[in-house]
């Protein structure tokens, strides 16, 4: 399998095209299903009644926002070392879904928590660290969009990536010592998850359709910017 | 090595020296950034000890930030840069060298003056070698980091504006790390532990962010 076959746009741009759709609906799919799960079986948290379905929404873009920015900071790395336009598109394409989710992520989040910790907004570690992803993917955008040499744009945008991912756990860890309220993580892997298995299904179900609607929506960008700058 | 480095600083200090009121300008945003919250606030003791620390670290924060715009500006449209990147100096030394006198011309006179407006939020007076020693510490970690968007920025429209938007999100470890110094100690649960990790931020930011200013003037020089 030649891999660097598909590093060039010309080539990538094509297969691009035919991932896409497959990606969509499997997006679409996963996602009647997750909510179906999510709001139909699930049954109603013993504590918090019936707001807490808004984690369907809530923590699969919490998860995706991290998850993009660590993929976006390793396409930036893969092309700062290999040289390929292809990576640094990839980056750029990354980028919005990402900020998109990170800002769902907080504005769900302050949603359930109106009626549940009674205010929407609390300088809490994980709220903060998630407003602070967002403005990071922000500067990120900002930065190419400022700089009209799209080479440029992608190298000084993959580096400032790059620092960001490096930053992350500091800024995380130095925010999770300063303040926590929100509550602890209820899925994890290395042990039981501590919520019933419909719930469980639901948010898993929404994950994989939020992580389908990602790839579906970051490879018709690419193709735009392709169009763009290849013409 | 060492001596392109110590020329670098040498130059840069005498650079400040000449422009008095460059450096003047920064230090004196930091005082009177300062000055406005009891303005704003209210000047109830109690509540202006609470949130001194807290005060002066943005306020140190954001004068730190302000003279970065200019850390490669002139440098860079004079073609200095490009000299000082061709020459037989690595670039990351030419880089540390570069943040190192911006730390010199713009952090250490904050640490030396914040005492002083310590003393105007009636901090007490225990409190201000953990305050100096903080900004001490912290302040090289925000040139360091901020060369790095300094550098990223150099000729991009709208640059200063940009930086702000660039760097502000990474400050925020050196911000709470300080700050938090002196809360703890006023709390008199001393703040070492804060202390300790913001000298383990500096040594990390040391050891890296040289590499990182080095690509960034690399990439925005070509």
């Amino acid at each position: 399998m030649k891999w660097f076959w598909y590093a060039s746009p010309q080539t990538f741009y094509p297969l691009a095209g035919r991932m896409a759709p497959w990606f969509a609906a499997a997006a679409a799919l996963l996602c009647i299903a997750g909510l179906y799960v999510g709001l139909v079986v699930a049954p109603s948290d013993a504590q918090q009644g019936e707001v807490y379905r808004v984690i369907y929404i809530h923590v699969p873009a919490a998860w995706m926002s991290m998850f993009i920015y660590v993929v976006m900071a390793g396409w930036a790395a893969f092309g700062l070392a290999f040289n390929t336009r292809l990576s640094g598109m990839m980056a750029s394409a990354l980028a919005p879904t990402g900020a998109l989710f990170a800002a769902i992520a907080l504005w769900t989040g302050s949603l359930w928590g109106r009626p549940t910790w009674g205010t929407y907004w609390v300088w809490d570690a994980r709220l903060t660290s998630e407003l602070i992803l967002l403005f990071l993917y922000l500067g990120f955008i900002a930065l190419q969009a400022a700089i009209d040499d799209p080479r440029r744009a992608d190298r000084a945008g993959a580096l400032l990536a790059i620092v960001g991912a490096v930053n992350i756990p500091i800024i995380h860890y130095s925010v999770v010592w300063w303040n926590t309220l929100h509550q602890g993580a209820s899925v994890s892997v290395t042990r039981a998850p501590t919520m019933a298995a419909q719930m469980l299904t639901g948010l898993l179900l929404m994950a994989f359709a939020f992580w389908m609607y990602a790839i579906a929506v970051t490879l018709v960008r690419v193709r735009c910017i392709i169009r763009e700058r290849e013409g | 090595m060492l001596d392109a480095a110590l020329c670098i600083v040498r130059r840069d200090l005498l650079l400040a020296l000449r422009r008095r009121s460059d450096v003047a300008t920064a230090l004196l945003f930091f005082v009177i950034v300062a000055s406005l919250f009891p303005l704003g606030i209210g000047a109830e003791p109690n509540l202006l000890r609470a949130i001194a620390p807290g005060v002066i670290w943005v306020a140190a924060l954001l004068s730190s930030m302000l003279s970065l715009s200019r850390l490669f500006a002139a440098d860079y449209a004079d073609g200095t840069l490009e000299q000082m990147l061709l020459g037989a100096a690595p670039v990351g030394v030419v880089a540390a060298a570069k943040a190192l006198a911006h730390w010199l011309v713009s952090g250490l006179p904050l640490a030396l003056i914040a005492p002083v407006l310590a003393l105007q939020y009636d901090l007490p007076a225990a409190l201000y070698p953990v305050l100096a020693l903080s900004l001490l510490l912290g302040t090289p970690v925000l040139s360091m980091i901020g060369a790095i968007g300094a550098a990223l920025t150099l000729g991009v429209r709208g640059g200063g504006i940009l930086l702000s938007l660039l760097i502000l999100p990474l400050y925020v470890p050196v911000l709470i790390l300080g700050a938090g110094s002196v809360d703890m100690a006023s709390a008199g649960m001393g703040g070492e532990g804060q202390l300790l990790l913001l000298a383990a931020l500096l040594v990390g930011a040391c050891t890296l962010a040289p590499w990182a200013i080095a690509a960034a003037l690399r990439i925005s020089i070509e």
